[in-house]
């Protein structure tokens, strides 16, 4: 089972993230499950997420203690306790930043995209979301990235949905293709 | 095919596919996106139905009781301090004995203040007449409620569906949702014998002295005692349509030959169940699902407990002051066994603490080898955080 906490701050669409995934994944044959950590409900708090993917049905429904990935819409929660809490070794985090990079110095390597500044060229939102989705399917291919567009066309239409596939297509282009997709299917999923 | 759904979208779907005439609400969360999605297709011309807004639960029931007396197919959904809003009106509805059905996205009770899931609001209406089944998945919630209809306009008695809030009501998974076919060729168009008709006058809920009451009282009893038979065909009937069964009044799972049980109402099995599998090291156990907690299936209890040295109730709500609230029933149905097995009687995941796969090995662990009883716990409770006195 592959597990995957997305940690943002209230009104970045972490929960949304969190269903699109899923949503994606299901629509490509597998089993998933995506549900929030309940706190306070207000813009700015830090929030968090949950995905558990496989091929097997989901029975357990607590929250992701030890996940594979992480997905971090802010880069200033990198330095608030336990966003990296129990990451396990080997696996990786995606996080929203300034610019394109890859640090694989420590026990856990981390890629950056401007996932904000992407989302402010495309859809005119600073809602880093979207394009961290694309990026994190892109790095593990765990389903083709039309999975994700066909799930935020139950979101999306017309003219808003054509501004997201085109920023779906710009973020997948920040990073390299396949390179998590070792620790993706080292885990069952 | 499986969509990719919330679980609180897909039980507005479903109540749709029920057809209900009226649904009343005042919206608090968690079941807030029920009767969003459900106004959303009245809304949308997708659903022929009157979506009565009103100023509070107590009015929301209160609609939904009217409406299911002149006629209409009724639904409302609440949660925890809505369900104590409404507590006057639930007692009148199954007390009157009016089928209808409601949602109750489980919720602590305040105070202190608390927004999550346990099933303290639920447990609260125990006594109130309603028959009470939990679900233990999304999937379940889909299929309960499509039964809930049938079951209530059949035994004339209310049903609430128990929905562990957030857990369930705000998880999105892959769940088949029934056709309208399916749904209509299950749920027959809604009517019901004491209905107040015009051209028919009489009264209803009018002044019973003691000269009746008693009786009147009697028969709600035995009218949900002998609602069992027909949650059980309910499912069976629904499982011949769709392929699935929720279990009927309770369901064993895990492993049949451990000598150690676990009862368990709502979705924190599935957590438990995969605790057991994940470690071969663990002890083994029976789950008993209690899928119907009123009415309270002792004879099938009996059953599902024979062979068992220990059997834990674990529960999501308690009564301060003397323990569990589950668990002294489950004690009083076990006295008539020849061997019954020790009942230890924990509660868990009160407000929304998170209910980790550890909680498995905790529980085992806590009976094994026990002579007798342990008190009642609240068995996650982190005592260090307490001062000496309240330990």
């Amino acid at each position: 089972m592959l597990e995957i906490r997305i940690h943002g701050r209230g009104g970045q669409g972490n929960v949304v993230a969190a269903y699109l995934l899923a949503a994606a994944a299901i629509d490509g044959g597998r089993y998933a499950q995506a549900f929030p950590a309940f706190g306070a409900e207000r813009r700015g708090a830090p929030v968090a997420a949950f995905v558990r993917i496989d091929e097997q049905p989901i029975r357990r429904r607590c929250q992701v203690r030890e996940p594979t990935f992480l997905i971090v819409q802010d880069p200033a929660l990198m330095e608030v306790p336990g966003t990296l809490s129990g990451l396990q070794a080997g696996g990786t985090v995606l996080v929203d930043g300034a610019e394109a990079g890859v640090d694989d110095s420590g026990d856990n390597e981390i890629v950056s995209i401007p996932a904000t500044r992407l989302a402010m060229e495309h859809i005119g939102r600073p809602v880093p979301n979207t394009a961290l989705l694309a990026a994190f399917i892109t790095l593990t291919e765990l389903m083709p990235l039309s999975g994700l567009i066909d799930a935020l066309s139950e979101r999306f239409k017309g003219p808003v949905l054509e501004k997201n596939r085109a920023l779906v297509e710009a973020a997948a282009e920040t990073v390299e293709a396949g390179r998590w997709r070792e620790v993706a299917h080292g885990v069952g999923a | 095919m499986a969509l990719a759904l919330e679980g609180s979208q897909a039980l507005a779907r479903t109540v749709a596919l029920c057809r209900p005439q009226v649904v009343a609400a005042y919206p608090i969360t968690p079941q807030t996106h029920i009767v969003e999605g459900i106004a959303k297709l009245v809304a949308d011309g997708k659903l022929a139905c009157e979506m009565v807004s009103v100023e509070s639960e107590h009015s929301a029931a209160s609609v939904a009781l009217g409406a299911a007396v002149a006629g209409s197919r009724a639904y409302t959904a609440s949660a925890s301090q809505g369900i104590l809003l409404m507590a006057e009106v639930l007692y009148d509805i199954a007390g009157l004995r009016i089928p209808l059905v409601m949602t109750c996205a489980n919720r602590a009770l305040s105070g202190p203040l608390n927004i999550w899931n346990d099933q303290q609001d639920s447990m609260s209406m125990r006594d109130s007449g309603w028959i009470q089944l939990y679900c233990a998945t999304n999937q379940e919630a889909v299929d309960t409620t499509v039964q809930a209809f049938r079951i209530a306009e059949r035994c004339e008695l209310p049903v609430m569906v128990c929905v562990d809030g957030f857990t369930l009501t705000h998880t999105l998974e892959p769940l088949e949702l029934p056709t309208a076919e399916q749904v209509d060729g299950f749920l027959p168009t809604y009517s019901f014998r004491h209905g107040l008709d015009p051209s028919d006058p009489r009264s209803l809920g009018t002044l019973v002295g003691p000269e009746h009451f008693t009786e009147v009282r009697h028969a709600h009893h035995q009218a949900l005692m002998q609602a069992q038979a027909e949650i059980e065909q309910a499912d069976a009937d629904w499982a011949a349509v769709v392929g699935r069964h929720c279990g009927g009044l309770l369901e064993v799972r895990g492993d049949p030959d451990a000598r150690l049980g676990i009862l368990t109402l709502g979705s924190v099995l599935g957590t438990l169940e995969d605790a057991m599998d994940a470690d071969p090291e663990l002890p083994r156990a029976r789950f008993i699902k209690l899928r119907s907690y009123r009415p309270f299936p002792a004879e099938a209890l009996r059953k599902a407990c024979e062979g068992l040295d220990h059997l834990i109730v674990l529960e999501r709500a308690l009564s301060p002051g003397s323990g569990g609230i589950v668990g002294p029933e489950v004690l009083t149905a076990l006295v008539e066994m020849a061997e019954p097995p020790r009942v230890h009687n924990y509660a868990a995941g009160l407000g929304g603490r998170d209910l980790a796969l550890d909680l498995y090995a905790k529980l085992t662990q806590a009976v094994l080898g026990a002579e007798r009883p342990r008190e009642f716990a609240i068995i996650d409770a982190d005592l260090e955080m307490l001062p000496e006195s309240d330990r």
